[in-house]
């Protein structure tokens, strides 16, 4: 099997691995010469690490926060099943592609009953880990500000995911507590490294599954017959980045909406139709239908089913899933009271206040 | 119970409602009522699925299909094969 997808979670064996010597047996382990500076690097390239380890979870955590690299290791995964049930958890919970995983043990064993089990997964001896630094599959082609926070992001989730657990009232209570802010702008330059990863990683909930390159949504952003917007989220946790983007071609009867997608980060959150409620709204007010491009894939069901309970209805289908949906805007969903909305036309008032 | 007390009750507990409503009746629209988010939206496909044992079609995702309680029976009512 070939592996070509950009890696975006390691996933670690302890014993013989991370540390030299089995940390049941006596004597001390000794951390890999050499390895936090790999976990650190790859970390700042917005690459995620985790563990599938048989062993104690109580000393393997401690041992790991010995070595002061705890806090690098997401949904860790230390107990006696089999490593390929760890991987499938971990895969869950950090809600990326399997083919995205790549799994890194010293024995034998552990490497072939992963790859039995999950074929997408590439697997790694051991003593292959500072190969990692130069592998193109570990070289995203965008490291931006919002790749070095992608850690702590999930991080911050895990927070409010306890936090959602402990609340007892309706989930609107608790969307309440949030303060949570959307910020839809129109996409500047410094925006466009970040929108081109949007483009490349966002598979679920993403309308079209097209990929865009740099240039071309320059050049999209620079037209006066296109819109790109990209959205920002933060709550009371901290921001999560940019994560939304949309694009929108403005012609004579209708604007054509042709790309929208959302982070996955978010989906709790309730906020992917905010941004299609600011589009809606826009087309309407100029007196415009609505049309929107989508590819439909055994992935993006969600989608789907947002934009026909947006009122969507298929315009056109060649019976292999490329469709063009159109709306009439007579129903539009308002924006819900527990998010505070920042429009493009907000930010254009505030540069009219800086200017006087 | 019957099939529209329990997508009442489906309906009642997983919409997130504009304003504090006492009472969902048979005819109003959940979608003037409440916010229908992407996860709503999959949640109520997934119930009508697995609870009454039914393949929503994609052409039948219609935004009339589940405007209401009443329409959402008569959907199951066409797809079970219920004659009145």
């Amino acid at each position: 099997m070939t592996f070509s997808k950009e890696v975006k979670c390691i996933v670690w064996d302890l014993d013989n691995t991370i540390w030299d010597g089995v940390l049941t047996e006596p004597g001390d382990v000794q951390l890999k010469p050499g390895l936090i500076e790999v976990i650190k690097e790859l970390d700042r390239r917005g690459i995620l690490h985790s563990i599938a380890s048989k062993n104690n979870y109580e000393d393997a955590w401690k041992q790991l926060k010995a070595f002061g690299i705890g806090e690098y290791f997401l949904y860790p995964e230390i107990h006696w099943d089999t490593k390929s049930g760890s991987i499938s958890k971990i895969r869950e919970n950090l809600n990326i592609g399997m083919d995205t995983i790549v799994f890194i043990d010293d024995q034998p064993f552990e490497r072939d009953e992963v790859s039995s089990v999950h074929t997408e997964v590439e697997t790694f001896d051991a003593v292959d880990f500072q190969s990692f630094i130069e592998n193109p599959r570990f070289m995203p082609r965008f490291i931006t500000e919002d790749s070095g926070r992608r850690r702590l992001m999930y991080q911050e989730e895990l927070v409010r995911k306890k936090d959602e657990e402990v609340y007892k009232g309706p989930q609107e209570g608790f969307l309440s507590t949030l303060n949570m802010e959307f910020a839809i702008s129109e996409a500047k330059e410094e925006d466009l490294q970040r929108a081109v990863e949007l483009t490349e990683r966002t598979n679920q909930l993403n309308a079209t599954g097209r990929t865009y390159s740099y240039e071309e949504l320059q050049s999209y952003m620079t037209s006066d017959d296109h819109k790109l917007y990209i959205c920002e989220l933060t709550d009371k946790y901290g921001s999560y980045g940019k994560i939304g983007l949309a694009l929108v071609e403005i012609t004579e009867g209708h604007w054509h909406l042709k790309m929208m997608l959302m982070s996955c980060r978010v989906l709790s959150r309730s906020v992917g139709t905010v941004l299609m409620t600011y589009i809606m709204n826009q087309a309407k007010s100029e007196g415009k239908k609505l049309r929107a491009d989508f590819k439909q894939t055994d992935r993006n069901k969600m989608m789907y089913v947002t934009y026909r309970f947006s009122n969507f209805s298929e315009l056109e289908n060649d019976g292999q899933g490329n469709i063009v949906f159109e709306n009439d805007l007579t129903q539009i969903q308002p924006f819900p009271h527990y998010i505070k909305v920042e429009l493009p036309e907000d930010i254009t008032d505030n540069s009219t206040l800086m200017v006087k | 119970m019957n099939q529209k007390e329990q997508v009442r009750q489906f309906i009642e507990s997983n919409l997130i409602v504009f304003e504090d409503e006492a009472d969902l009746k048979d005819d109003d629209n959940i979608f003037q009522l409440g916010y229908v988010n992407s996860l709503f939206a999959m949640k109520l496909l997934n119930y009508i699925e697995s609870e009454f044992n039914v393949k929503i079609e994609t052409d039948e995702m219609d935004i009339k299909n589940f405007s209401s309680i009443n329409n959402i029976i008569a959907l199951l009512d066409r797809k079970l094969g219920v004659t009145e």
